[in-house]
């Protein structure tokens, strides 16, 4: 909230509309939850009204060994082409606030 | 690099790809900000702090009676005199645990946490001004006892060591993954009791770890008949000379799973504004 706060009086905002988060499955982030509590959060707040939607990220694996890029299961994050674990994960663990929009002043 | 998540964003086209057109005076702002990055800075700044003091810090994570304190009082009579040792607690409630700590001759503060299941960055900070790390070698850091939460902040320590205890199941890395693609090191405790139970594989522990893609060591021991805790004792002294060596080259020890996913989509620090209205853009 704090963040979307210091982003809404940079740019002057009047209110703000939507607040888009992107979540990971393996951020241990449940996106129910968070929005129950950003609804908590915001009350009172310019944001009171805001829109709250989570982008849930895929689980991808890029493997170390063979070099091929594949979708893996939150506790299976082996290459999924050759089953090596030697694998680095491209995208599954986020939490990031992507977006807000915000409505300014006319 | 792909196309589906988005992690061919790079910060040269950011701005291009992220720009989005203004519709009815709505502002969009691209933010990808980090949103534990308040946590993180915390984070950076107890790690500097233990640096600057040259004191190894591990966060030992497992769920409730696993054993965490009996490995830590086997740990501490057996370097005690060999190391300076103290220890931070994390419960919700009573200070059973900081008492047992402490009747083993190591200073230790007990955080508790009321009704919250992990420890934050902040949370240890401020038990920092209640323990001198000034000539420490080694701190552990009891997390609260949760195979969840603890997993998702980071405390600025330098090693993560989860415990499976055998009577919980050799299935429990499958089954929270976040937690133990975290460990750098997993420890199986209680093997005391294995003669009891035909249903827990350490090997099947293992696969499941491994299936987390992490090669992590495995270390079986028990604090009870003290079978294992020789190679406890060792990774530990190997860690030590890890870190001072690291340190001598002005770097730092972290966690090997670092959150890669999230440093490859989310910007570091500061979040910058890429503004799409004019409006937005003269108040900027």
């Amino acid at each position: 909230m704090d963040q979307v706060m210091t982003i809404a009086k940079t740019h002057h905002a009047e209110k703000v509309v939507r607040i888009i988060v992107r979540i990971g499955p393996l951020s241990g982030i449940e996106p129910l939850l968070l929005e129950s509590a950003f609804s908590i959060s915001c009350a009172g707040t310019i944001a009171e009204e805001a829109e709250f939607l989570t982008e849930t990220l895929p689980i991808r694996v890029l493997c170390n060994n063979c070099g091929v890029e594949s979708e893996a299961a939150i506790n299976n994050l082996l290459c999924q082409n050759c089953g090596g674990y030697n694998t680095k994960l491209l995208s599954g663990d986020e939490l990031i606030l992507a977006r807000v929009e915000l409505e300014n002043a006319d | 690099m792909c196309n589906t998540c988005g992690c061919n964003i790079t910060p040269g086209n950011r701005p291009l790809v992220m720009a989005e057109k203004p519709k009815n005076g709505v502002t969009t702002v691209s933010v990808l900000q980090n949103l534990l990055s308040k946590n993180n800075h915390q984070a950076e700044h107890n790690r500097a702090h233990f640096d600057a003091q040259k004191v190894l810090v591990i966060n030992l994570m497992s769920s409730p009676g696993s054993g965490k304190t009996a490995l830590l009082e086997a740990t501490i009579k057996r370097l005690r005199d060999s190391l300076k040792i103290a220890v931070i607690e994390g419960d919700l409630e009573t200070e059973n645990d900081t008492k047992r700590i402490q009747a083993q001759g190591v200073p230790a503060y007990q955080i508790m946490t009321g009704t919250a299941c992990h420890l934050d960055a902040h949370l240890v900070h401020n038990a920092l001004h209640h323990l001198a790390l000034d000539g420490l070698d080694l701190l552990f850091i009891e997390n609260v006892g949760n195979l969840v939460c603890p997993a998702s902040f980071d405390l600025g320590h330098h090693r993560n060591v989860v415990l499976l205890s055998v009577t919980e199941g050799d299935d429990k890395p499958a089954k929270y993954p976040v937690m133990f693609r975290a460990a750098d090191l997993m420890l199986i405790s209680k093997t005391d009791l294995l003669p009891y139970l035909d249903d827990f594989s350490a090997i099947n522990a293992e696969q499941n770890l491994h299936n987390l893609a992490n090669d992590a060591p495995v270390i079986e021991f028990s604090a009870k008949d003290g079978n294992g805790l020789d190679a406890w004792i060792t990774w530990l002294q190997s860690e030590i000379t890890a870190y001072k060596a690291l340190l001598l080259k002005q770097q730092t020890q972290r966690p090997k799973i670092q959150q890669d996913g999230q440093l490859l989509h989310a910007q570091p620090g500061n979040s910058k504004f890429y503004p799409v209205s004019n409006k937005a853009k003269v108040h900027k």
